[in-house]
């Protein structure tokens, strides 16, 4: 058995997995923490319900993000102990900053916050998630850090005494052009799944009225509404950073573009492909639909362009190093590239709708909107996967570009049976945790909106405490 | 100081930050079927996570910064280790998996059965690090089989020799004893009275499990600077269970702590210069030098730590006096706030 193909496999199914509650995490934290902020200013009280019902969601979903976001920090060592040995003197500094400034930050906050209602001041305690809300954003930038390394290596040398990469410029790393693309389009993607969230909820309520009283209609319109205001907010962001990103990727990772593209042949002016079959051996276009020029616009900036092909770039590879394939699954790229796109944007489509079918005092009754209130949540959590997937596999065979071939990475010392074992134990846990989560969420999202008893507060204290779990 | 015993010492630090902390909440989750039982076994338990609930999250931080530290500090110490210890630290992933969502879910429905499964989630997941940690840091303190290449080459079953074994009932013990102390300290009438029954026969396992792990530690690789280091833990253990009979709560933690740092402390200067010998041959040891990174990221990582390492300890300490009163099992009824 080969443990490469077995850690890979492992890395993808628990990267993807725990990237469906990250930008869940990330988003909805400010969304609650814009809430609570709502209620503190105005003293309305559907914004406070509003802050427990999503409050609750977050948590559930919260607590999935930490205890799977220790497997990804482990498994570097793991299963990829070569490249641990080649980047830790780059890749490992991020990681650590992660845990020392954002983990702890987050953890602890939400402990207070989630605890602290009847504990702190009413203003101390919106500071506590709005605290843990920007340590989610701290950790999102430290590790797209650490990830850009591997898309886009700067600010080292290579030391070939000890076999490996070696900082020289930490800001290099911090700022490089490909850091502050991806996080900024992350971030973007993490708003549009919070965003998603919120108004699919909320938006489902409005519908069903199972619950018909006028103030949780109310609360739920107003969720409904800033859900798909941050939706469309986000959906600007993203084509803006992707716009960038895409720049910036074409500049680093040509090969990775071209994959986006299956574009086999360089071309000048080049076309963007709709719509692209290609030959079996994946060197030829078969059938293509294309919008002239527009490839150019977004890869270089100019309408006329040059953006090189697969099978030149795969020549020029060969002949720079060493003999050997190049090219990375282009199925994966292009269909990945395009349902990343594809779902976004149809998440923004839905949440525009629901924007108009609220306007001015409206609350609506369409039983279609049902259909949007599942799609809101679930579209944006596929374009978040699809486009990991596709940065991902469009990089290969290099896990640090142009420096380390994946296949070097794996850790020598582990065998197929240990990696595929670890694998099927990861994955048989993260399947049963995923339907206990799934039917927890449904629970909260689909319960009453929650009391709105403002939370008094104990100064006294030895006074009961109110207790959570 | 060299940077790189900067970094070893950082570690040491982290660790025992982990051991220290998640030490009591382990021991809070092992105990949940033996505090909490009885007639109001619900509402005890509820209690019991509750003590921990504001908080095990930010412990376990200290696992992670741990683990990113040797990484970015040393990366082959980081490969070696995480490669070569592959399935004991596979178990501790699944177990703190379980564990940390079964504290969230086990409220969630109105279950007895349902309560039940997640509880034995807790315990299980509680237990197997408890004892796996003590495990690995026999066999990284012991030394393992490391080639030239500096990877692992000896399997599963050398890493449970007895030395190891013992290291991990130690942990185990320790865990047990601190959990209960802990109790003790943050909760008053029926919880408190019964986890100062199980002190009674966790205390003692604590004392010879510490005592025959330190000292076998020190008579293999100890110094001077090991042996008083040993020496503190063992009377602060001691202390700590005094200050624990006579009912001097704060005392006997702070006791319990003081003799997990030290014990940790011990296992890491028995260690230096070392952080992972090699039984093939010394030469193949893993060293605070060779396993180390560039002076220049070690230098980029220290003022990152000076900075806000202090910054994390005052708002942890900040949160531990929030919620610093005593809960009860006859204020379980209570209404969740969230």
């Amino acid at each position: 058995m080969d443990p490469l193909e077995i850690a890979r496999w492992q890395f993808g199914v628990t990267t993807v997995y725990h990237f469906l509650f990250v930008p869940i995490t990330i988003g909805l934290s400010f969304l609650v923490a814009g809430f609570q902020t709502a209620w503190v200013r105005t003293e309305d009280e559907k914004w406070l319900r509003l802050t427990r019902l999503y409050g609750k969601l977050f948590l559930i979903n919260f607590a999935m993000g930490v205890v799977t976001g220790i497997v990804q920090e482990f498994q570097f060592g793991m299963n990829w102990s070569s490249y641990s040995r080649f980047v830790g003197d780059i890749f490992g500094a991020p990681l650590a900053i992660e845990g020392l400034l954002a983990f702890f930050l987050e953890s602890t906050f939400l402990g207070l916050w989630i605890f602290g209602w009847d504990r702190l001041p009413r203003r101390i305690h919106l500071a506590t998630i709005w605290v843990a809300a920007i340590g989610t954003v701290l950790s999102a930038y430290f590790i797209l850090a650490a990830n850009s390394f591997m898309q886009n290596p700067v600010g080292f040398r290579f030391n070939p005494a000890r076999g490996r990469a070696e900082l020289t410029d930490f800001g290099a790393v911090l700022t490089s052009d490909t850091t502050l693309a991806a996080f900024f389009h992350t971030v973007s993607g993490c708003f549009l799944t919070g965003g998603g969230l919120v108004a699919g909820v909320a938006v489902w309520h409005l519908v069903r009225r199972k619950h018909t009283d006028d103030a949780s209609i109310a609360a739920f319109r107003s969720a409904a509404r800033a859900g798909a205001v941050t939706t469309l907010a986000a959906i600007v962001a993203l084509f803006v950073s992707g716009d960038v990103l895409g720049k910036v990727m074409t500049t680093h990772q040509p090969m990775k573009m071209a994959a986006a593209e299956a574009l086999y042949r360089t071309e000048a002016p080049a076309s963007f492909s709709i719509f692209t079959i290609g030959s079996l051996d994946g060197k030829h276009e078969v059938f293509a639909i294309k919008l002239p020029h527009l490839l150019s616009f977004l890869a270089t900036g100019t309408w006329d362009g040059r953006v090189q092909g697969i099978n030149d770039l795969q020549a020029q590879y060969a002949a720079a190093y060493g003999p050997g394939s190049y090219m990375p699954i282009i199925p994966v790229a292009y269909w990945g590239f395009r349902a990343m796109i594809g779902a976004g944007v149809l998440a923004a489509l839905v949440a525009l709708w629901l924007l108009w079918a609220t306007r001015r005092g409206r609350s609506p009754r369409s039983r279609w909107l049902l259909a949007g209130a599942v799609a809101l949540p679930l579209l944006p959590l596929a374009a978040n996967s699809f486009g990991w997937i596709f940065t991902e596999m469009a990089r290969q065979p290099w896990v640090v570009n142009f420096h380390l071939r994946t296949a070097a990475g794996v850790s020598p010392g582990v065998s197929g049976g240990e990696v595929l074992t670890s694998l099927i134990a990861f994955t048989l846990l993260y399947g049963l945790l995923a339907v206990v989560e799934v039917k927890l969420l449904l629970k909260y999202a689909g319960g009453p909106l929650p009391d709105a008893d403002p939370p008094e507060r104990q100064r006294d204290p030895d006074a009961p405490p109110s207790l959570v779990y | 100081m060299e940077l790189t015993t900067l970094w070893f010492v950082i570690i040491a630090v982290l660790w025992i930050g982990y051991f220290v902390l998640e030490g009591f909440d382990f021991g809070v989750g092992m105990l949940l079927p033996v505090v909490g039982r009885g007639p109001d076994a619900e509402a005890r338990r509820r209690v019991m996570i509750n003590t921990i609930g504001p908080v095990w999250d930010g412990n376990e931080v200290w696992l992670i910064v741990a683990g990113g530290a040797t990484f970015a500090a040393f990366p082959e110490w980081y490969a070696t280790l995480f490669s070569g210890f592959y399935l004991p630290l596979l178990l501790i992933l699944l177990a703190l998996i379980g564990r940390g969502v079964a504290f969230e879910y086990r409220g969630t429905r109105d279950d007895p059965r349902w309560r039940a499964r997640w509880d034995a989630v807790i315990v299980a997941g509680s237990l197997l690090p408890a004892v796996l940690w003590g495990v690995a840091f026999g066999n990284i303190v012991r030394g393992v089989r490391i080639d030239a290449q500096h990877e692992y080459a000896g399997t599963f079953f050398d890493l449970l020799n007895p030395y190891a074994l013992v290291g991990g009932l130690t942990t185990l013990a320790l865990f047990v004893t601190h959990g209960a102390v802990f109790l003790g300290l943050k909760t008053a009438g029926d919880v408190r009275t019964a986890a100062r029954a199980a002190l009674r026969w966790a205390a003692p396992a604590a004392v010879v499990l510490a005592v025959v792990f330190l000292g076998w530690t020190l008579l293999r690789q100890g110094d001077a600077v090991s042996w008083a280091t040993g020496a503190v833990a063992a009377v602060a253990l001691l202390g700590g269970l005094a200050a624990a009979r006579a009912g001097r709560d704060g005392w006997a933690f702070t006791g319990l702590a003081v003799a997990i740092g030290f014990a940790v402390i011990t296992l890491f200067v028995a260690l230096f210069p070392d952080v992972m010998p090699s039984t093939i041959d010394p030469a193949y040891s893993l060293t605070t030098t060779n396993a180390a990174s560039t002076p220049y990221t070690l230098r980029i990582m220290s003022w990152v730590a000076v900075v806000f390492t202090p910054i994390v300890l005052i708002y942890q300490g900040w949160t531990y006096w929030v919620f610093r009163r005593r809960l009860t099992a006859g204020q379980a009824g209570s209404s969740a706030t969230i």
